[in-house]
């Protein structure tokens, strides 16, 4: 076995000769493999069965009949499991959304931070980077939920800024925007706008290869943005009615609220992976040698152009691959949701659902591939802009 | 000509504003508006946060005493973390035991310290001798046997129990995570196939729901009759969860390798096991020494999840203890604790990693 | 690598070879008397129920169950090992064969006797789903809950009664759903919710763990029929009739008269032919549950009857101090009934 890799000499003999020992090698691990599935499949299908327990995934149309703290999408008690499922994915996927966003924009800020020429700043972002990334997630969850959130004041106490946010230990509770009818022309502004921005950026872009001629794109797209909706605004009225939160009973009702559960776990979260996030972007932007600095600012061009077309796009390089493992490590670590009862996946569906079904292999298949989905489609994603973004070389 | 020579003048100091206390002060907290004011507000928040701490940790905090009314100041009581401190380091080892969790630490200590001296000569033969040897001592002295009584390990707890996880994690990770690597890098087709599935497979899957598959639902995948311990089960999935992502460093430390070598190891007429274990490895593994020290740090923070299976770790121990109606109220005293001892952990780690990547970084990266 | 794969093809051969036959009756038993414990599932700390004391070791009526079990089997209440669960891994604890007993205030329902491949042994304690709340809401009964945030314990029939209760009466609420009590009493005392909601008598156990007891209180509604008890694996019928007339021993032995320390006299000279079967003087009634002889007598010595063991635990001697109620002897205007040894 000294010689399985492409370097020894062909002979006759079955045992010596490289390619044939090779495809020996493979089917026997291939038979592995699939021994070892087909053991525990068949233990499972037997123990499953000898011990009367309910299979297949009949369960998903049966009716839930428990309520959930946070639904995005209309759920009642008489939904069905599938429901429920719906409902736990879109929660993990909230969390996972929000996360990335922040943990993005105070890593960056952290990763800059780190290089400023400000030594108190460079100081204070060390320190919180050293100390964040060492503490366990799952304690910073905690820290959030019970030292922070919990001590806030009940509804009847709440804070509050101008009649309008309310703050308590139920969650932070803000007027939610309801469209009002006949609204269309908004809409189509809004649209308009938009199209029109890409439209202007493509051209002025064109132009810019064409002539040289730089063209505010940035400034009249924003102009557009505004103006068009905003015009609509003052001729046909307020597009939207604006349904406030009201203290009533026991809690407010109406508006949106976010619940504290997901603002620790956001919280946690974003802060935890931000501090990883700051070190890689430290790390990227360290990578691009001085001579291109230098070399940039011998061309003309001014510190801020310096650092978006000639740092940010090299360090983008470094970057990409290891944020993709902390986006997937933030996905993966937001079912530590489940340990301060956010309504997500884990604590949702192989959780709940679980024990009332008590149908544990389906469940927790169900969940792990959604997982599993979720992490295939960052790294795909990631990758995609990380080839738009390689270097060529020739 | 005249002989006058010219004497110089002797050379001004240095403009004060741009030296000294003054002069680092300008040109590093000061130097534009902008930094001025970036100043001014870390100032600011640094006192904002700072001194109420400080007062809560120290000045207001309670010392000395016993029992729960004992907390009488305003600031922490750490008279609750003194009481348990017990408990938060061995969990439920019986306590006149304790003495062999202590042993097997110092044992630990006294055993690596030869391998840290750069002037030690036999650091390879002593390092494969302890790694043999500690761990069979090790497993001794904790779990009995021969002589010692035995503590069941559902009666490990505390700190010492998420040590174990956490050295047992690494000691089978590291090399089960390099033979994911050769896999995954190997020409093979079908061993690639497997390793890249069972690589990506763990890396996709959060560990809670890999350590409740372990914890409740390992015995329904086989035969029945045939159990394990729970504490073997967690440690087992926490090793192939973290061999996982190890493969995944060791990867990136091989392709870095540049094709010249395997090459000329082909050359020197040597297989693929002696390629591998002599030439590309030993290169391969010491680029990403900083990865796999990264990752440790990982495997020692996520040993806190093992809450979930109801293994009484450090962290358990502690909630546990803040939930003792003779200890109300000491939630944030506790995890205050057990963040700073997770912290010392971690911070050791990575500046360990930070020190040998500056004393391995021998100029081949730019 | 090799070696390794040949290592793992001849376990894995040799595993799928020795797996032949499945457990018939009887498994459960000879498992148990192979490893020389009892493994037994319980609460994550509720007291009166399954609770650590200080030196990590369980109390409580669920536990006491296990104890009786183990002194059944092995003569030897202490023969018992106990894994803590959440509400949420307990079936699937059991299902899978991680443990022996789930003794942990477990509500007997249909679809989880015959659905979840369980089936429960007997009731320990009758129970019902109530409200705890703050007495600062001024709250005096379930109706008035209306837009109230609950916590709940997730994967508990109490999740399900409580959807029901509000709905048929027509009331809103937001559940908060937490794996363990300790977590939902620590919300509620932070004020994440207005009303907990849980069996009574768990109620009662948790409001001893808030820092001010006296602040909260129990709302009179019961909502729902809480039948606890301990559940086996289905498919082995023996296993099932030691757990269950383990119990059923306990209680006879109330009826009966014997306690922990009248026992060993009563099993020399028994008072009534009753007792004298009970105790296996008379009669190989332990045999047919392929028990030792005394096995009566050892759970009774060293357990105790069913009445000693809920003072004990819950009742008067406890700081529970719940009252008997439902929990009393069927002649004693309880329903806690137990069919006779003969």
């Amino acid at each position: 076995m000294q010689n399985t890799g492409n370097a020894s000499p062909a002979s006759g003999s079955f045992f010596t000769d490289p390619r044939k020992r090779a495809w020996l090698f493979q089917i026997v691990a291939v038979v592995i493999v699939v021994a070892i599935g087909w053991f525990l499949f068949n233990n499972t299908q037997t123990n499953l069965q000898h011990r009367g327990i309910t299979s297949g995934f009949g369960f998903l149309q049966n009716s839930a009949g428990f309520g959930i703290s946070q639904h995005l999408i209309d759920y009642t008690e008489s939904d069905t499991y599938s429901r429920v499922f719906l409902v736990g994915l879109l929660n993990t996927l909230l969390v996972s959304a929000l996360g990335i966003v922040l943990a993005t924009i105070i890593g960056f800020t952290l990763g800059v931070a780190r290089l400023s020429p400000n030594w108190l700043i460079r100081r204070l972002a060390g320190v919180y980077i050293e100390t964040i990334r060492n503490i366990p997630p799952l304690l910073q969850i905690f820290f959030w939920y019970f030292a922070v959130l919990s001590p806030l004041p009940g509804p009847r106490q709440s804070l509050e800024l101008g009649e309008v946010f309310f703050v308590n230990n139920r969650g932070l509770y803000m007027p939610a925007p309801v469209a009002a009818p006949g609204m269309w022309p908004f809409w189509i502004a809004l649209l308009v706008a938009v199209v029109g921005s890409v439209l202007l950026r493509r051209w002025a872009r064109a132009r810019q290869h064409l002539t040289g001629l730089p063209f505010p794109v940035l400034w009249c797209s924003l102009g557009l943005l505004i103006l068009l909706p905003g015009l609509t605004v003052v001729i046909s009225g307020v597009p939207f009615d604006w349904d406030m939160p009201v203290l009533q009973g026991f809690n407010f009702r109406g508006g949106w609220v976010v619940i504290p559960e997901l603002i620790s776990i956001v919280m946690a979260l974003s802060l935890y992976t931000a501090a990883f996030i700051g070190e890689t972007v430290r790390s990227g932007i360290q990578s691009v040698s001085h001579g291109q600095t230098e070399a940039a600012s011998s061309l003309g061009l001014r510190p801020g152009l310096t650092l978006r077309l000639v740092i940010i796009p090299q360090a983008l390089r470094v970057i990409i691959p290891p944020l993709t493992s902390q986006y997937l490590n933030l996905v993966k670590n937001s079912s530590l949701a489940a340990a301060i009862g956010y309504p997500e996946m884990v604590s949702l569906f192989a959780g709940t659902v679980l024990n009332q079904t008590g149908q544990a292999i389906e469940t927790m298949m169900i969940t792990m591939s959604v997982y599993l989905a979720i992490s295939i489609s960052i790294s795909v994603l990631m990758n995609v802009y990380n080839k738009r973004i390689a270097l060529i070389e020739r | 000509m005249s002989n006058t020579t010219h004497t110089f003048k002797p050379s001004l100091p240095p403009p004060t504003l741009n030296v000294g206390v003054i002069g680092w002060l300008r040109t590093n907290l000061f130097s534009s508006v902008g930094n001025t004011l970036l100043t001014l507000v870390a100032l600011y928040l640094i006192w904002l946060v700072v001194p109420p701490i400080f007062n809560w940790a120290f000045l207001q905090a309670d010392w000395a005493g016993a029992t729960r009314a004992d907390c009488t100041a305003e600031g922490a009581c750490w008279v609750f973390v003194k009481e348990r401190f017990g408990q938060f380091m061995y969990g439920f080892y019986p306590a006149e035991l304790r003495w062999r969790v202590d042993l097997t630490a110092v044992l630990a200590v006294v055993g690596a310290a030869p391998l840290f001296f750069d002037r030690f000569k036999h650091k390879a033969r002593y390092g494969i001798a302890l790694l043999v040897a500690y761990p069979v001592i090790a497993f001794w002295l904790l779990y009995g046997g021969f002589g010692l009584q035995v503590v069941p390990s559902s009666a490990w707890g505390g700190l010492m129990l998420t040590i174990v996880i956490a050295a047992v994690g690494i000691a089978g990770a590291l090399p089960l995570g390099i033979l994911l690597a050769l896999g995954r890098r190997s020409s093979l087709p079908a061993i690639k196939v497997i390793c890249v599935t069972t690589i990506e497979f763990w890396r996709g899957v959060p560990l809670i729901t890999v350590l409740f598959l372990s914890s409740v639902m390992l015995p329904l995948f086989l035969p029945e009759g045939l159990s394990l311990d729970k504490l073997l089960r967690a440690v087992v999935m926490v090793v192939i969860f973290e061999a996982a992502y190890i493969a995944e460093v060791v990867r990136g430390g091989m392709q870095a390798i540049p094709k010249g070598q395997y090459e000329a190891a082909a050359a020197m007429g040597l297989g693929y096991w002696r390629t591998m274990g002599l030439v590309i490895l030993p290169q391969a593994l010491k680029l990403v020494i900083p990865g796999i020290v990264n990752t440790f740090i990982a495997l020692f923070k996520d040993t806190s999840l093992v809450i979930i299976i109801g293994l009484f770790d450090f962290l358990n121990s502690i909630k546990r203890a803040t939930a003792d109606p003779a200890w109300l109220g000491m939630s944030t005293e506790g995890y205050v604790f057990a963040a700073l001892v997770y912290w010392v952990f971690c911070f050791a780690m990575s500046s360990y990693s930070a020190h040998l990547e500056r004393k391995l970084n021998t100029g081949h990266t730019r | 690598m090799k070696m390794v794969k040949t290592t793992l093809a001849i376990v894995t051969t040799a595993a799928v070879l020795g797996v032949s036959g499945f457990a018939q009756a009887g498994a459960t038993l000879d498992a148990v008397k192979k490893k020389g414990f009892v493994q037994c599932g319980v609460s994550d700390g509720l007291p009166g129920f399954s609770f650590t004391d200080a030196k990590g070791a369980y109390k409580g009526i669920d536990v006491d169950v296990c104890h009786a079990v183990a002194a059944a089997v092995f003569g030897d209440a202490s023969k018992v090992k106990f894994s803590p669960l959440t509400a949420k891994e307990r079936f699937t604890a059991l299902q899978s064969g991680e443990i022996d007993v789930l003794s942990r205030n477990t509500t007997w329902t249909s679809s989880r006797d015959a659905g979840m491949g369980l089936v429960f042994a007997g009731v320990t304690y009758y129970d019902g789903q109530g409200f705890l709340v703050n007495k600062k809401l001024g709250v005096n009964s379930a109706k008035e809950l209306d837009g109230a945030t609950v916590c709940i314990q997730a994967g508990t029939t109490t999740e399900l009664n409580l959807s029901d209760y509000f709905r048929t009466n027509g009331m809103k609420y937001t559940p908060i759903t937490y794996d363990t009590s300790d977590e939902s009493a620590k919300s509620l005392e932070a004020g994440r919710c207005d009303v907990l909601t849980s069996d009574q008598s768990q109620l009662y156990a948790q409001r001893i763990k808030l820092a001010q007891p006296d602040e909260y209180v129990v709302l009179p509604e019961v909502i729902s029929k809480e039948p606890l008890g301990p559940a086996v694996r289905r498919g082995d019928e023996e296993w099932f009739s030691i757990v269950k007339w383990s119990l059923f021993a306990m209680l006879n032995a109330e009826e009966l008269g014997v306690t922990s320390k009248n026992v060993d006299e009563m099993a020399k000279t028994p008072k009534s032919p009753d007792i004298g079967r009970l105790l296996g003087i008379d009669g190989e009634y332990g045999k047919d549950l392929k028990l030792p002889k005394d096995w009566a007598v050892q759970i009774i010595k060293q357990v105790g009857n069913y009445g000693e063991v809920f003072e004990r635990n819950v009742g008067a001697e406890s700081n529970l101090k719940i009252k008997r109620g439902l929990n009393a002897l069927w002649n004693q205007g309880g329903i806690q009934y137990a069919p006779p040894v003969r």
